[in-house]
């Protein structure tokens, strides 16, 4: 089997079975389609930030601005890579735990005497090391990814306890520390933001302006097509969880620097709100759709009204409840065409057998 | 000459005040019934009215908090002030964070904190103070400059006093285990630390294990019932967390076998331990009133954002109806402090008096 | 679009290699606790003791218990992430029943959490079933309004013991010859479910769901309403759940139960049910739970630090995806011979 890189345009007519993927992978009707969601996303963030400057005059502050980023630049970064690997289809619920195990590995080697630029480049190490054990199991062994990745998660966090237990580390440089305090210098950016916005550029050029991205695409739409279109599914795969465990051993850094201390439980349970961002973000669970402009506008929504809602003394509780209604706003928007033309064929159709129906099928066979 | 008139009146107005507070400290001592204290008491140093102060509890479930916040609200309620209490849902320094920014935000006046861990909250906590903002930790304290910490009662008196009354209900005799909350919170490890000095002086006990229940019912009971296990000669368990040791007490009335052999006391809440006293499960366990505590921190927090006292050891304040406090040295990890009192030892005799 | 022909029967022989499959994956679960077992009760004598057995026993019961649900709904190919959630709401509503109202009947106490969680599971298989929308969206969304919730209507209370009556705390607490009520309850409740798997054709429907979802559908099974049940089902077994909850507790406040999804959905796939639906059992999901908590409590027990448990159920959760995926390739393979010679 030829193992080379297939031009564009066989990739694309190779992942089609009707006209609607390839157009989405050159970026025509797909762009229509992303963009729906995107302006509701824009929609939404112009809301919540009318909302917060209604109950606050604080609320577009600068100080608030770096507050708002603060709280919510690790997440938003690990919510990168997983977008990537979201789209082909498969997904990577150990984010959290990676950061968690970074942290630890950080304080760890920082504490024994080890000069911070050393530690880091080793967490770093160490991330891809842990994204790769993921994506040998799951690409070289076939293993499902949601099990796989519960069970990486469960480890890497085991792993963290047993080295640093209930201890923390603390007296890290000053230096690095700041990022916790300190924006910018000369903006009101938090400092894990600004890495944000850098990563969300670079990752947004790779999934909408080359063959890589497209490639990704062409996998989440239909990977077998795409492998026999000469796609290296499995090598992509591999190297975004790669990928994806380096992204979160750096936010793993972010975060102990931001907290001053290295714990084994940082950022526990991080996973969902991770994924829930990725899916907030217009990203579809079913792979082949969404978009980085999403996310970031995502993470700028959940920020702001997260903020928001803190500045009112709105309980958490409630804002649990806030974020649970727009992930499923989320996914019912870009469906509610397809539901409705649904709901229509069903009740003009509620007499007919039930074969040929659409219940409970992902595919629509009725032409 | 206008020069000593000043002084005159200087030296008039700190008599005046010296009057006042010593009138102030001989008044009605610590009350133990948890009732709210009636009227508006004079705080006799000039406290500013309209202050708001954040009260930030571990979280916002645990009930231990939700009492001494009340008391806290009551003490800002007196002074002409309020209180908002602002905090996550987990027992981490995360969840707090968002909270600590929102009264900086607000341009609070005070932040009265529990702190979930000692270290991380530091940076946010810098903030506030650069800000302007008081800062005063109590119930667990951090280990942040700039601070002062309102202590239940003194540390090593709470570790040793612990030991000491487990010590005469088992004979000073046999393997024991301590049920804490979290691994990382302050105030358990601070204590578990004089648990473990005391214990020297009782050569024929042996502390076994410690195992941490996270504050979670379900969760303390899990590691209670391996501690159980892997320690079948196990005479006495200290949970110095009221979650431990109501889910303990629980286990134990279910499975009196194992209560005969079993001695349990710590920190508890009387409304919660009650019925263990009273059935026999639980024979004495000892807290102070979280009411006074967070009327005490409340109190603290008012006047030092007052600017009546500037938490510097040996600096007073009046705290309401419970009188004048002096702030004592820093000592150790720990900085400026401020003791509620003693523990209470609550037993068959005196538990049903209490409504806390 | 014409008709499609009905999917090939799955030959007998290949039913039955399938089910002794599935048997020997729960056998392989049962010889790793009887393992487990008896390795650290040569470490430590009083693992074997009737005390500790029960307290094994109790304290797998609550897990399995979700995990059959939680089976049920994977079977089909979906996923139910908002059990924890559920079960911390029921057992508050059932606590503060109690509180409110003394003198109500235990039975009540049960229809309302089962209700309660049953409801909650109805919302989830309609927006999954009928509105389609993703299974992991839908409950990880359902995940944190419930929490949300239950945090409001718990504001910061916690049930004081005293106001659950005695009979009730007994079972979740009594014992008969030292097998706790609880488990007892559970383990008819899961046997029950297994059974009906096997036997009541509706139930099998899950399994060609799970296996092939559009296959299933054309071959005229009415995928939505199973899928809405198997999510009702999960919902008031959580429901249940949380009865039982404060039945062993007696005391609940707003974070009962959280993060048990991920440790139902563990046990689960450590009990043989693929991620991926179509195969596994609902007994073999129960006794995963059983082999998980098995493990943490032995390793206490064996005075093997606390602080290795997590890494030990990550490293074991993945052994035992890779088993199963290797076994499941075995089988795949012995199937698609069967069916080459019957074209042949």
């Amino acid at each position: 089997m030829a193992d080379t890189q297939v031009p564009v345009t066989q990739t694309e007519a190779a992942a089609t079975t009707t006209g609607e993927p390839a157009r989405w992978a050159r970026g025509g009707l797909g762009w229509r389609l992303l963009l729906r969601w995107e302006a509701v996303l824009v929609v939404l963030l112009i809301a919540s930030i009318l909302y917060g400057r209604s109950v606050s005059t604080h609320f577009l502050s600068g100080s608030n601005l770096f507050f708002t980023g603060l709280n919510v630049g690790e997440i938003a970064i690990m919510a990168l890579p997983l977008t990537f690997i979201v789209i082909t289809g498969e997904i990577d619920l150990s984010v959290a735990s990676m950061l968690g195990l970074a942290s630890t590995l950080l304080g760890v080697l920082y504490k024994h005497g080890w000069s911070i630029w050393a530690a880091m480049a080793a967490v770093l190490v160490v991330g891809a090391l842990g994204g790769a054990l993921n994506g040998v199991l799951i690409t070289r062994l076939g293993l499902p990814s949601i099990a796989v990745t519960i069970g990486t998660l469960t480890l890497f966090r085991g792993i963290a306890e047993i080295i640093l237990k209930s201890d923390s580390v603390t007296g890290f440089p000053i230096g690095w520390t700041n990022i916790g305090i300190l924006p910018i210098h000369g903006t009101h950016i938090a400092y894990s933001v600004g890495v944000f916005l850098l990563l969300a550029v670079v990752f947004g050029i790779v999934l909408h302006g080359t063959p890589l991205g497209r490639s990704i695409y062409a996998i989440g739409l239909q990977a077998e097509a795409a492998f026999f279109a000469g796609i290296r599914v499995q090598r992509i795969k591999f190297w975004l969880y790669v990928l994806s465990g380096v992204i979160c051993a750096l936010a793993g850094i972010l975060w102990t620097f931001r907290f001053a201390t290295a714990r084994y439980n940082a950022g526990t349970g991080l996973e969902l709100n991770v994924v829930a961002l990725v899916l907030l973000g217009g990203v579809s669970i079913f792979g082949g759709r969404g978009s980085i402009l999403g996310v970031v506008l995502a993470a700028c929504v959940l920020g702001s009204l997260q903020e928001a809602m803190t500045l009112v003394n709105v309980a958490p509780q409630v804002q649990n409840i806030v974020v649970g209604a727009l992930l499923l706003v989320s996914v019912a928007v870009p469906n509610a065409p397809e539901l409705i033309a649904r709901v229509r064929r069903r009740l003009a159709s509620s007499r007919l057998p039930r074969r040929g129906t659409t219940e409970g099928v992902s595919v629509d066979i009725n032409p | 000459m206008i020069a000593s008139t000043g002084r005159r009146r200087r030296i008039a107005v700190a008599c005046g005040a010296l009057a006042v507070s010593l009138l102030a400290a001989c008044s009605n001592d610590d009350t133990p019934s948890g009732s709210t204290p009636s009227g508006a008491s004079n705080s006799g140093g000039g406290v500013k009215s309209g202050l708001t102060v954040y009260f930030i509890p571990k979280d916002v479930n645990n009930p231990y908090e939700v009492i001494a916040d009340e008391g806290g609200k009551t003490a800002l309620q007196e002074l002409g002030g309020k209180v908002v209490v602002n905090s996550g849902t987990e027992d981490t320094a995360a969840a707090q964070i968002p909270a600590i920014q929102a009264a900086i935000q607000a341009h609070a006046d005070a932040i009265v904190i529990a702190g979930n861990d000692p270290s991380a909250l530091c940076p946010a906590l810098g903030q506030a103070t650069a800000a302007g903002i008081k800062v005063v930790s109590f119930d667990s304290d951090v280990t942040c400059p700039n601070h002062l910490f309102i202590n239940q009662a003194d540390t090593e008196t709470i570790g040793r006093s612990q030991v000491q009354l487990l010590a005469k209900e088992i004979n000073n005799t046999g393997e024991i285990a301590i049920l804490s909350a979290a691994a990382t919170a302050t105030n358990q490890n601070a204590w578990i630390k004089y648990m473990k000095e005391e214990l020297t002086k009782f050569p024929n006990m042996k502390l076994v294990d410690t195992v941490y229940g996270n504050d979670d019912p379900a969760v303390s009971l899990t590691v209670l019932q391996g501690l159980l296990t892997a320690h079948p000669n196990l005479k006495g368990i200290i949970s110095p967390t009221t979650v431990g040791i109501s889910t303990a007490a629980q286990y134990l009335s279910q499975h009196k076998d194992i209560a005969a052999k079993v001695t349990l006391t710590g920190l508890g809440l009387p409304s919660q331990m009650k019925k263990y006293v009273l059935d026999g499960t639980v024979k004495a366990f000892a807290l102070w009133n979280p009411n006074n505590l967070g009327y005490l921190a409340g109190h603290a927090a008012a006047n030092l954002a007052s600017g009546t006292f500037d938490g510097s050891a040996g600096s007073k304040f009046k705290a309401g109806k419970l009188g004048e406090y002096t702030v004592l040295p820093a000592a150790g990890d720990t900085g400026p402090s401020v003791v509620l009192g003693p523990p209470t030892t609550f037993d068959k005799s005196n538990v049903e008096q209490f409504n806390f | 679009m014409t008709a499609v022909a009905d999917a090939p029967p799955v030959p007998d022989r290949g039913r039955r290699m399938l089910e002794s499959v599935g048997r020997a994956r729960e056998l392989g679960i049962v010889a790793a606790i009887v393992i487990v077992f008896v390795v650290t009760t040569v470490k430590n004598s009083a693992f074997a003791h009737g005390d500790s057995v029960q307290q094994l026993l109790a304290g797998a019961s609550l897990i399995a218990l979700l995990g059959a649900g939680e089976a049920l709904v994977i079977i089909s190919r979906n996923v139910d992430l908002s059990v924890g959630s559920v079960l911390g709401l029921s057992a508050y509503l059932v606590g503060t029943l109690f509180e409110h109202h003394h003198g109500v009947p235990i039975a009540l106490a049960f229809v309302v959490g089962i209700g309660v969680g049953a409801a909650c599971g109805l919302v989830n298989g309609i927006l999954t079933a009928v509105l389609r929308v993703p299974s992991l969206v839908v409950t990880l969304a359902a995940l944190y309004v419930i929490r949300g919730i239950t945090a409001l209507i718990v504001s910061g209370h916690q049930i004081d013991p005293g106001s659950i009556p005695g009979s009730f705390q007994n079972i979740g607490n009594a014992a008969v010859a030292n097998v706790p009520w609880l488990a007892i309850l559970v383990t008819v409740i899961v046997v029950g479910i297994n059974y009906a798997m096997r036997t009541f054709r509706p139930a099998r429907d899950l399994y060609a769901i799970g296996s092939n979802p559009e296959a299933a559908a054309l071959a005229g099974v009415p995928t939505g309403r199973r899928i809405c049940v198997a999510f009702m089902i999960s919902g008031a077994l959580a429901g249940l759940g949380g009865v039982l909850f404060i039945s062993e507790f007696a005391t609940v406040n707003s974070t009962a139960g959280s993060g048990y999804e991920l440790l139902v959905v563990a046990a689960v796939v450590v009990g043989g049910v693929a991620i991926f639906g179509g195969s596994g059992t609902v007994l073999g999901a129960a006794l995963g739970a059983l082999l998980l908590n098995t493990i943490s409590q032995a390793l206490v027990a064996a005075r093997i630090s606390a602080f290795w448990n997590q890494a030990i159920t990550g490293a074991l959760l993945l052994a035992a995806i890779a088993f199963d995926r290797f076994v499941s390739l075995r089988v795949n393979r012995a199937l698609r011979k069967q069916g080459g010679a019957s074209h042949g």
